[in-house]
């Protein structure tokens, strides 16, 4: 292990275990239990296990710039079921929120730009609302391919479920939360 | 009469309103009430910890200030602002520095968090604070052994197992039991239905939806019960596409619990909102909906 560390960047594991709930990612024994239980693990490029093998070798580039943690449904069963408490969610979260910040998301994935129209959306407005989430997605992404989503959208408009006007805070309560979240901003993350 | 604050979150208001009718009008029957938090704000929910997680923190902190005025338990009814809520009063509590900052910019909006807000899930409140005696002694239509199976996906059990097992919870079981309905068991009650990636990744989530259908519909359910509004969504408005993606012809409605409760306790129609799921449930419960 020591060996390892010391071919590899130590920056890396650094900069993971200095985020919120990357602390414990020196803990792990390798065990797999977290890629055994994660339902999407056959789709990563690599396991939540081999994630951070791979992490703690300083692979940077090479973690940042996969698939697998955009593939976390941050469902959590890896976590309550780690033998050594780390909470590998937190972890696949922490590697999404570097790759963002890196710009190394890889481009196989359209979770970037979905987590981004989200976060602006709760700053503007407040409140989510699902038919402007889901245009300015598809906008985003691909207007095209909206298209395969005009189904689902009707079954959702026919039933009353698609609010075309979005609710929005009152202005005073919008004013407080931006007034927040500037602040917060300012900070510049939570590490 | 029991009091609670309640956080009913964006989809309530949104795309679900049929949960939040429905949950309010239980609650009457049970003597509870639930008091909407006044200007509270969207939850950040998972994306926006990812951008940028000190303003998700603060986005939860203002609710949680709001509902520390107030000095109620905090009721959310969507699992995923369950979930947030609680891993923000969480590192409140566990980072001195992420406290302090969080209440920095708090004060930039007049506000303060001193950590004192107990979050909970709407169906603890309903499983919990009611006896099951209770529960029984308010149900006026007989479910007659109807074959519910009880949906709880992840963010309700994890990854805090507050009030229930995060694997093999039985809190729903119990609940449909009270009602007078049988709860199928099926493995896959716990397994995530793939909501958070239904827009970037369609055809993953599509295939996690696929099993988790097959497996309830093959261990003899009529419908599924869910406890969160992106599961409720998920497989009820996407199980037309599972069905043309799969060659399947799963035709399973999908209730939130509290419409279940509700049909059992004779609440008016209204508030029940069978109208708004896509699916349709009438055919399976025909016998037991209040006219």
């Amino acid at each position: 292990m020591m060996e390892i560390r010391k071919e590899g960047s130590n920056d890396f594991i650094q900069e993971i275990s200095s985020m919120p709930g990357g602390e414990k990612i020196n803990l792990c024994i390798q065990c797999g239990t977290c890629s055994a239980s994660c339902p999407n693990a056959n789709k990563m490029d690599y396991t939540p296990r081999e994630l951070i093998a791979m992490a703690r070798a300083g692979m940077r580039d090479e973690v940042l710039s996969s698939n697998s943690m955009w593939l976390c449904l941050s469902c959590y069963l890896c976590t309550v079921r780690c033998p050594r408490g780390i909470v590998p969610t937190y972890i696949m979260h922490a590697l999404e929120s570097l790759a963002m910040r890196h710009h190394l998301s890889t481009k196989r994935t359209r979770t970037p730009i979905l987590y981004k129209v989200f976060s602006d959306t709760v700053y503007n407005v407040g409140m989510i609302p699902r038919f402007g989430c889901m245009s300015r997605f598809y906008l985003n992404v691909n207007p095209f391919g909206a298209l395969k989503a005009v189904p689902v959208a009707l079954g959702l408009l026919r039933h009353g479920r698609l609010q075309l006007k979005s609710k929005t805070l009152k202005p005073q309560a919008k004013h407080q939360l931006q007034t927040i979240l500037d602040k917060a901003k300012a900070f510049g993350g939570a590490s | 009469m029991k009091y609670y604050s309640y956080f009913p979150g964006c989809c309530m208001h949104d795309d679900s309103p049929m949960y939040d009718t429905s949950a309010r009008a239980v609650a009457q029957v049970l003597d509870m009430e639930l008091i909407e938090l006044d200007d509270w704000n969207c939850c950040g929910s998972t994306p926006y910890t990812v951008v940028d997680e000190l303003s998700a923190f603060c986005c939860c902190a203002r609710n949680l200030a709001l509902a520390e005025k107030r000095g109620f338990d905090l009721v959310a009814a969507c699992s995923d602002c369950y979930l947030i809520l609680n891993r923000t009063d969480q590192h409140f509590k566990e980072y001195p520095e992420i406290k302090t900052r969080i209440n920095e910019a708090l004060a930039a909006g007049g506000l303060e968090y001193h950590g004192t807000v107990r979050v909970r899930h709407i169906l603890d409140v309903f499983a919990n604070d009611v006896s099951s005696e209770d529960i029984k002694a308010k149900v006026k239509v007989d479910l007659g052994g109807l074959k519910v199976a009880p949906y709880y996906g992840c963010q309700v059990v994890r990854p805090t197992p507050n009030f229930d097992d995060p694997e093999y919870p039985q809190s729903l079981e119990h609940l449909i039991e009270g009602l007078g309905a049988e709860a199928v068991p099926y493995p896959l009650k716990t397994r995530c239905c793939g909501g958070s990636l239904i827009l970037s990744e369609e055809s993953i989530a599509l295939g996690l939806m696929h099993k988790l259908l097959d497996n309830a519909l093959s261990n003899g359910t009529e419908c599924i019960v869910t406890v969160c509004p992106f599961c409720q969504l998920n497989l009820d408005a996407y199980q037309s596409m599972v069905n043309r993606k799969f060659k399947t012809n799963f035709n399973l409605p999908i209730l939130f619990f509290t419409q279940l409760m509700g049909i059992a306790f004779g609440i008016e129609s209204k508030a029940v909102g069978l109208k708004y799921n896509i699916v349709p449930a009438d055919k399976v419960l025909a016998s037991y909906v209040r006219k």
